[in-house]
């Protein structure tokens, strides 16, 4: 080997090396020129983009109260489980495991995904929401294998039980994609919580508040390593209904079972105090996340309980019709010397046309009472179509009202026009018969029916009818409200004092006066009057109902009443769907306008006798205790849980039972629990009585 | 006077550049391992450098004649031991690279790199002087090939493609003529299509073609170069601070205090401290180069450019993958990445060169 040692490298191949160092170190120095000064700024937002995460605090919902504060809708704290598909190691591979300890299925995870498939990968995918302490604990223990599992704290709503007021609560559900994609929902992102029906939905915008969030600094494995500060979440508005809880519950315990509607209004101001259809649905089973079958269930019920009936139920009005026949016949100064000889009909363009009874001679003072067929047949005639159309636009039949509440039907009042609009057809002169006792194609709601009328007996001032009380709003949503849910809205029609007189004498003896349709349902004492309606659904529907069962072919029974006769404090318009007579809804409509003076009366007694002696209170008056709302200020909130406790059904609400707020409570609890609302009849003089229901004759 | 005369030699200046370049990669091990629960790794690898002088110094008096006089019997103990790996290692991340001796654990295939260098230098100092045949040419590929194929069964890719450098820069300087080094390079780049299709499994396959697109699979085989990519970028030109680089703290990126230590080190000093750290490797290169121009004798030029070899291959495949331009492949930067073996390895290496230095007014 030492021989070797005189042997040499070439210099030049040394110099061929170190320009090829050179050269593989410029080479990087050109990488990390490009990634650290040319790349920068997009680095450093990836960096932080990895580091920072935004979660959301979810906004509490606002609360409903009822006028006198008492609450109707509150919120319960839960628990929501998201994933983030980004934080997962193989997400695919852990979908089994997620989807046992979550108890759901892979397909439904997978669905979850498919739904938030475009967003970015730091989204938070809602997967299960109101999840049990037993879910909550799976992921809280496999936070290092399953770190995609993101809990969080938010409100959900609790609505009262067994459907109370739930046509006018509404419900919440999760935003549609259909509904994104609409203009009024663009700040709506998916996944969010929106109202989907009644007041959830109509103030949604109030309701829902804006969710805040946490930046909150992570590491590669989601695990929370520091916080960069929060925007706070904002709740939404608390609002007061202009729904008297009382009120509201007569009504509800009036109708029952019955298929129908019940709305209370004060004609002063429009303020619904009481707002009931019925069949109704649980909210609560939407709250969360509504199962399929039910949904089925309430979709195909023939009854149409997602249905708010006092506003979408678009019927012949029968014989309530009347009032507004004698509205248009006395301004048009036709009524006030009409003469009628009813001989249980008359013959019209050749056709007899039956009434219910030989009424005898019948003029515009006893036709209302009687609800001479006859007489209204022959007015109707002496009027022809256009004053009547006219009128009854006028009073805001054929037109939505404008309540604030979704989905309001507008309903029909036919015209020659009309009929040329809709059929291509001429108007013939014979329709106009059965028009004028309320049938053919005239078709109203029931809230029509009660702004109609509540105005009619306040001498031509109609209000729209509201179920938010107005003044705690922001006046920029009061005037959004109005401009969203157009309608007749505030009108004042004329009506001459006689006109206005002279009806509501009739809708008095209607109740009270000897042939009264309705004298039945006489309250003594209180100035009740009314105007009953039988409409028929097999010869003379509009839009022709199933005729197939008998108790489908019965007619329709309105009612529509008020307290006093005229400038009256409220009026209820009652619709029970194949009831029969007119004269079964009057009691039920008499139930609420009993409840609703009792309260009146029972207040000022109250506030005579404050300092004497408390009078103890009934049952009805310990969901609204001792609430002297407009006469001594605001009453402070008080929680009626009672109306849907059930401390038989522990396992409702998640698990969590409800107790009754006072010790007290509790029989009331059961009672309303067991008898669907109806309280017994001997603890007080007052509470609702079981009505009897003449047949069908 | 002799012992004098050879401290004097010592190279000073190439050990400050090395010692500084150790102390900034303590610095970061620091910084990156703080909030972990490899914090302390710092202070593992001063003792790491600490054994690492030492063998240095104690390889630095071993006259280098007297290593190539042995490395046979040398380099039949490391395919031995390679051997022993295969069938008897302990199975690490499903790769048998670690023997166990007593409570220390180690990496054969890191040692092999020395071996081979010092076998190369032997084997084409024999040949000094003429040039090249095939024969000689696929003596030096079995030579290198052997236990390079031992590793690539282990599978550890990264370190057996070290010991590539190795041979090429010994064909290089042993003076293949053109013609052959065109043809080997011809026929290494057909070669690579069958290797690619049987030679190589599916996961090292992605490694391999994930830098090419990071984002293609952000979540999987493109999860640590896109991490890297990261935090090289949000260094910038000054850097984010020592223990202050969100994507080194927050665990982003990948074993930062090993083969990542650059992208780390990249994000805490930005640019400039980057081209500052390559800044001491070309001057490290260089002197070393230097040193190989003014050894005495051939051997002595063969071994300093075999350690030259290795060391620009590693900076290069570990800088590249960290910056975007190579793939994964698991390298260690020298002289800054933590772990025992690779110190020793670069140590036992420069106590070599400090031996040709010394030696290189003996004649």
């Amino acid at each position: 080997m030492n021989g070797m040692r005189d042997e040499k490298i070439p210099a030049l191949k040394l110099t061929v090396i170190q320009y090829v160092i050179v050269a593989v170190l410029a080479v990087l120095i050109t990488g990390l020129w490009r990634l650290q000064i040319l790349g920068a700024t997009n680095y450093r937002e990836l960096a932080e983009a990895n580091r920072v995460r935004k979660v959301p605090i979810l906004a509490p919902r606002g609360r409903l109260f009822d006028r006198e504060g008492r609450l109707l809708v509150d919120n319960y704290p839960s628990v929501s489980c998201f994933l983030v598909a980004d934080q997962a190691q193989s997400l695919y591979s852990d979908l089994p495991k997620i989807a046992r300890g979550l108890h759901m299925t892979v397909d439904q995870i997978r669905a979850a995904l498919a739904r938030y498939r475009g967003g970015p990968k730091y989204q938070l995918v809602p997967l299960k929401s109101d999840i049990t302490p037993d879910e909550k604990e799976f992921i809280e223990a496999h936070r290092d294998e399953l770190p995609e599992l993101e809990t969080i704290d938010e409100q959900r709503r609790l609505y009262p039980r067994d459907g109370f007021a739930a046509a006018l609560i509404g419900y919440t559900g999760e935003v549609s994609e259909d509904m994104l994609n609409q203009s009024r929902y663009a700040y709506y992102e998916p996944g969010d919580v929106v109202g989907r029906s009644g007041v959830e939905e109509s103030y949604d915008a109030l309701l829902r508040g804006t969710d805040g969030s946490r930046d909150v600094l992570v590491d590669s494995h989601g695990r929370e390593v520091g916080r960069l500060g929060y925007e706070r979440a904002i709740p939404g508005m608390d609002l007061k209904l202009s729904i008297d809880l009382d009120i509201q519950r007569a009504a509800e315990l009036a109708l029952g079972n019955r298929n129908g509607a019940v709305i209370a209004m004060d004609p002063h101001t429009g303020e619904v105090l009481a707002l009931v259809s019925h069949p109704s649905f649980d909210p609560n089973d939407f709250a969360v996340r509504v199962q399929r079958d039910t949904w089925a269930r309430l979709i195909t019920d023939p009854n149409h309980p997602l249905m708010d009936k006092a506003i979408q139920d678009q019927l012949a009005p029968g014989s309530t019709f009347k009032l507004i026949m004698s509205v248009a016949g006395l301004q048009e100064h036709v009524a006030q010397d009409l003469r009628v000889n009813c001989a249980g009909g008359a013959t019209f363009y050749g056709r007899f046309f039956a009434c219910d009874a030989h009424h005898g001679a019948v003029n515009i003072d006893n036709a209302i009472p009687y609800s001479c067929d006859t007489y209204y047949y022959t007015l109707a005639q002496r009027l022809g179509i256009e004053p009547i159309a006219k009128w009854a636009h006028a009073l805001g039949l054929g037109q939505k009202t404008g309540i604030d509440l979704p989905n309001e039907a507008p309903g029909v009042v036919p015209s020659e026009e009309w009929k040329l609009k809709n059929y291509h057809e001429k108007w013939y002169a014979g329709e106009v018969i059965s028009v004028g006792i309320g049938q053919g194609a005239t078709a109203v709601t029931p809230v029509q029916l009660a702004r109609a009328i509540g105005g009619i007996a306040s001498g031509g001032a109609m209000r729209r009818p509201h179920v938010v009380l107005q003044d705690q709003l922001p006046p920029n949503y009061r005037q959004a409200i109005i401009d969203s849910y157009p309608g007749s809205g505030d009108a004042n029609v004329p009506i001459a004092t006689s006109t206005w007189e002279t009806i509501t004498d009739g809708m008095a003896a209607v109740v009270s006066g000897a042939g009264g349709t309705a004298r039945s349902s006489h309250l003594e004492g209180i100035d009740f009057a009314g105007k009953t309606g039988t409409a028929q659904v097999v010869n003379h529907s509009f839009g022709a109902k199933s005729v197939s069962k008998d108790v489908n072919s019965r007619a329709n029974a309105w009612f529509v009443g008020v307290a006093p006769r005229r400038n009256p404090d409220i009026v209820v318009a009652v619709l029970w769907e194949h009831g029969g007579w007119g004269v079964g809804s009057s009691k039920l409509a008499a139930q609420v306008i009993q409840a609703y003076v009792d309260k009146q009366r029972r207040l000022e007694h109250n506030v005579l006798q404050v300092e004497a002696e408390p009078k103890p209170e009934g049952p009805q008056a310990q969901a609204a205790p001792g609430a002297p709302a407009n006469k001594t200020g605001p009453a402070k909130p008080t929680e009626v849980g009672a109306i849907w406790s059930n401390p038989a059904a522990p396992d409702a609400l998640g698990g969590r039972p409800v107790k009754p707020a006072r010790p007290r409570d509790a029989n009331l609890l059961a009672t309303a629990r067991a008898a669907h609302f109806f309280l017994n009849p001997a603890a007080d003089d007052h509470a609702a009585r079981p009505v009897v229901i003449r047949g069908n004759p | 006077m002799q012992r004098f005369l050879r401290l004097r030699d010592f190279d000073w200046v190439l050990m400050a550049l090395v010692f500084l370049l150790s102390a900034l990669s303590v610095l970061e091990i620091y910084s990156a391992t703080i909030n972990t629960k490899f914090h302390g790794f710092e202070s593992k690898q001063v003792l790491w450098l600490v054994g690492g002088t030492a063998a240095m110094l104690l390889l630095s008096f071993i006259d280098y004649h007297v290593l190539l006089d042995v490395i046979h019997w040398i380099y039949g103990f490391c395919i031995v031991s390679l051997l022993v790996v295969l069938v008897a290692g302990q199975k690490v991340l499903g790769a048998r690279r670690w023997i166990r001796v007593g409570a220390i654990h180690f990496q054969p295939s890191e040692w092999v790199k020395l071996i081979l260098i010092i076998a190369v230098a032997r084997y084409f100092t024999s040949l000094a002087g003429r040039e090249l045949d095939w024969k000689d040419v696929g003596k030096a590929f079995l030579l290198v090939g052997v236990p390079m194929a031992l590793v690539l069964k282990q599978p550890d890719l990264g370190t057996a493609l070290t010991y590539m450098p190795v041979l090429l820069i010994g064909l290089f300087l042993g003076g293949i003529g053109w013609k052959k080094a065109l043809i080997i390079a011809c026929a290494g780049l057909i070669l690579i299509v069958p290797v690619w299709r049987a030679g190589l499994k599916p996961y090292q396959k992605a490694r391999l073609t994930s830098f090419l697109s990071p984002d293609a699979d952000p979540r999987g085989s493109g999860y640590q170069i896109r991490q890297s990519l990261i935090a090289v970028g949000d260094g910038g030109v000054w850097g984010r601070g020592v223990a202050k680089g969100t994507q080194t703290q927050g665990d982003f990126l990948p074993i930062p205090y090993t083969d990542f230590i650059f992208a780390a080190w990249s994000e805490e000093h930005g640019f400039v401290g980057a081209v500052f750290v390559l800044l001491l490797y070309f001057f490290i290169l260089m002197r070393l180069i230097q040193n190989a121009q003014t050894a005495a004798d051939l051997s002595g030029t063969l071994l300093i450019m075999g350690v030259v070899a290795v060391l620009i291959f590693q900076i290069a495949v570990n800088v590249g993958m960290v910056v975007g331009l190579m793939p994964v492949t698991g390298i260690p930067l020298p002289l800054m990445s933590y772990g025992g073996s690779s110190v020793l390895f670069t140590f036992l290496a420069l106590g070599i060169v400090m031996n040709v230095r010394m030696n290189r007014f003996v004649n």
